[in-house]
Formats: C-alpha cells, sequence, structure tokens
C-alpha cells in the first residue's frame, strides 16, 4: 500500500471508488451468518411481504461495511479515526454497491495531520443510500 | 411507543470474546480479499497482534448477548416490521483484535420524533473497552419506527 502524504492531498481528491458485486440472496444469507443480524427482512421473503416490502432488502450495514473497506484499502485501518453514514435508501437485490470517498477538509486534531471525507454508497442507477463522513489521520 | 422517558436508559453491559474464525466468516460474507483480515502470517506482518476486527464488525459484536428483538419491541415499543436502521457511527481510539474479550455498554441518548410523530427515532449509544480497560471506541446507532 503506498501511503497518501497530508502535504500532497488536495480538499477534492476522490478515493479510488469500490464496486461490488451485484447484492444476491446469497450475499444477504452471508451477511446475516457472519454478522449475527437475524433479522427476517433480510432473510425471509414472507416475513419481508408482510412489512410491506417487495422482497427481502439488503442489511444497512453490509454497506458501511464496504465503506470500511474503501476506507481501508486506501490506509491501514489504525489511521481510521471515525466512520458515520445515514441510511437514505434501501439497497434491492440486484443492486451494484458503489462505494466513493473525497477529501472535504484538511485540519489537525489532537496532534496529528486528519483529512475529513463525505463517504457514500450508491448503487449502479447512481441512486444515494448511504452518505456520511469518515475522519482519516494521515502523516 | 418510545419517549423521551427513555433518555438515560441502560440497555446493559455485554461482553463478546473476538473469534478468529468469526472474523473469516465476516471477511467473506462482506468480500474482504486483504490477506491482513483473514491471514494471521499477514496480520502479522501489518504489525498486528492477531487479525484486526474490522471498522463496522463492532456493532455485530455490540449484538452478542443481547436480545435485540426484545430490546426492540420490549423495551421501545417498536414493531419489528416497521424499523429501520436511520443512522450509524463509530469513532475509534484503538482497534480490537482476535482473541480480545470486549465489553460494551449501552445507553439510550436521544429519544425524537419527526413529520409530526409520524417517524419516531432512538438513538443509543455504546462505550467499547478491551479486556486490559482500553477504550477501543464509541458506537452510535438510530433506529426509527416508520
Amino acid at each position: 500500500m503506498s501511503l497518501p502524504r497530508f502535504n500532497d492531498l488536495q480538499v477534492g481528491f476522490e478515493l479510488p471508488p469500490l464496486v461490488l458485486p451485484a447484492v444476491n440472496r446469497t450475499t444477504l444469507a452471508l451477511y446475516a451468518g457472519a454478522s449475527g443480524d437475524h433479522n427476517q427482512v433480510h432473510i425471509d421473503l414472507d416475513f419481508a411481504r408482510k412489512a410491506r416490502q417487495p422482497d427481502v432488502f439488503a442489511h444497512g450495514m453490509l454497506s458501511v461495511a464496504y465503506l470500511g473497506r474503501l476506507l481501508t484499502a486506501w490506509v491501514p485501518q489504525t489511521s481510521v479515526r471515525s466512520l458515520s453514514v445515514r441510511f437514505t435508501g434501501i439497497t434491492q437485490l440486484g443492486h451494484i454497491p458503489t462505494c466513493s470517498g473525497r477529501v472535504i477538509e484538511k485540519f489537525e486534531a489532537d496532534g496529528e495531520t486528519r483529512v475529513r471525507l463525505a463517504i457514500r454508497c450508491g448503487n449502479q442507477y447512481g441512486d444515494e443510500k448511504l452518505i456520511g463522513e469518515a475522519v482519516v489521520a494521515i502523516a | 411507543m418510545a419517549d423521551k422517558s427513555l433518555i438515560g436508559c441502560s440497555l446493559g453491559v455485554t461482553t463478546a470474546l473476538v473469534e478468529t474464525g468469526r472474523l473469516r466468516f465476516f471477511a467473506k460474507a462482506i468480500g474482504e480479499t486483504d490477506p491482513v483480515y483473514t491471514d494471521e502470517a499477514a496480520a502479522e506482518a501489518a504489525g498486528y497482534p492477531s487479525l484486526p476486527v474490522p471498522p463496522s464488525f463492532l456493532m455485530c459484536l455490540e449484538a452478542e448477548g443481547r436480545d435485540s428483538d426484545h430490546i426492540v419491541e420490549g423495551i421501545f415499543g417498536f414493531d419489528l416490521g416497521r424499523i429501520l436502521h436511520a443512522e450509524q457511527g463509530f469513532t475509534y481510539h484503538g482497534m480490537a483484535f482476535a482473541g480480545d474479550v470486549l465489553t460494551f455498554d449501552t445507553r439510550v441518548v436521544d429519544v425524537y420524533e419527526k413529520k409530526g410523530g409520524a417517524l419516531t427515532f432512538v438513538v443509543q449509544e455504546t462505550r467499547v473497552s478491551n479486556q486490559d480497560g482500553r477504550h477501543i471506541a464509541d458506537i452510535r446507532s438510530s433506529l426509527v419506527q416508520r
């Protein structure tokens, strides 16, 4: 991993995007098992329909995990200071999660040089699903 | 139905052992291919004592040992079929690794409504510490009932 340098990074810099495979039922089964989130609305079509959803849909935290991958593919995890998101849309089966990040601020805090990133996860149609911010320490 | 009297309510203190196999399973589930997250030798070469807990996995460990259905239905008074995750945040003070035993101390920090009461939000915060008492992270979660 070639580390980004604080002095070289400009506001507006875009992280390499992370494009995932399309979400299918296996994705959700694996995520339910590995995460321990067994909310039936992600697992059981009958339950999802009773909850007035057309089908099961992805766990929001699966997309947060993808945003975590966006960050740790760019810097070592030891540099990640915060990660926060709002869930703004539902990721349905067949959606291709697409994660992006952009430097929006350079600052110093707690004796470190840090950057604030606007982060986002959308789908292949450009619909926004998660939007948030992350802070990363960069030497 | 959740109201402001819930603010400050403890949702309990739980502990979870970070298991190597569970971390590998999680890496598979999220398509993580960086060997640091699955191969102990790669993790050690990166300077870690063992496989690291990835950024969002702390929340999965937080849910262990809790009856989340009871919290959502019995304490918040929500209907499981009508809730959605609204917001999620992590502030990191350190990292956690396979073999650690993490403690999760969770309380309700806010309850509010939007759209004239059509939406009710409950916000909870969790302090995460490890077996040495080191403060690892703070987790903030917001659920909404539609």
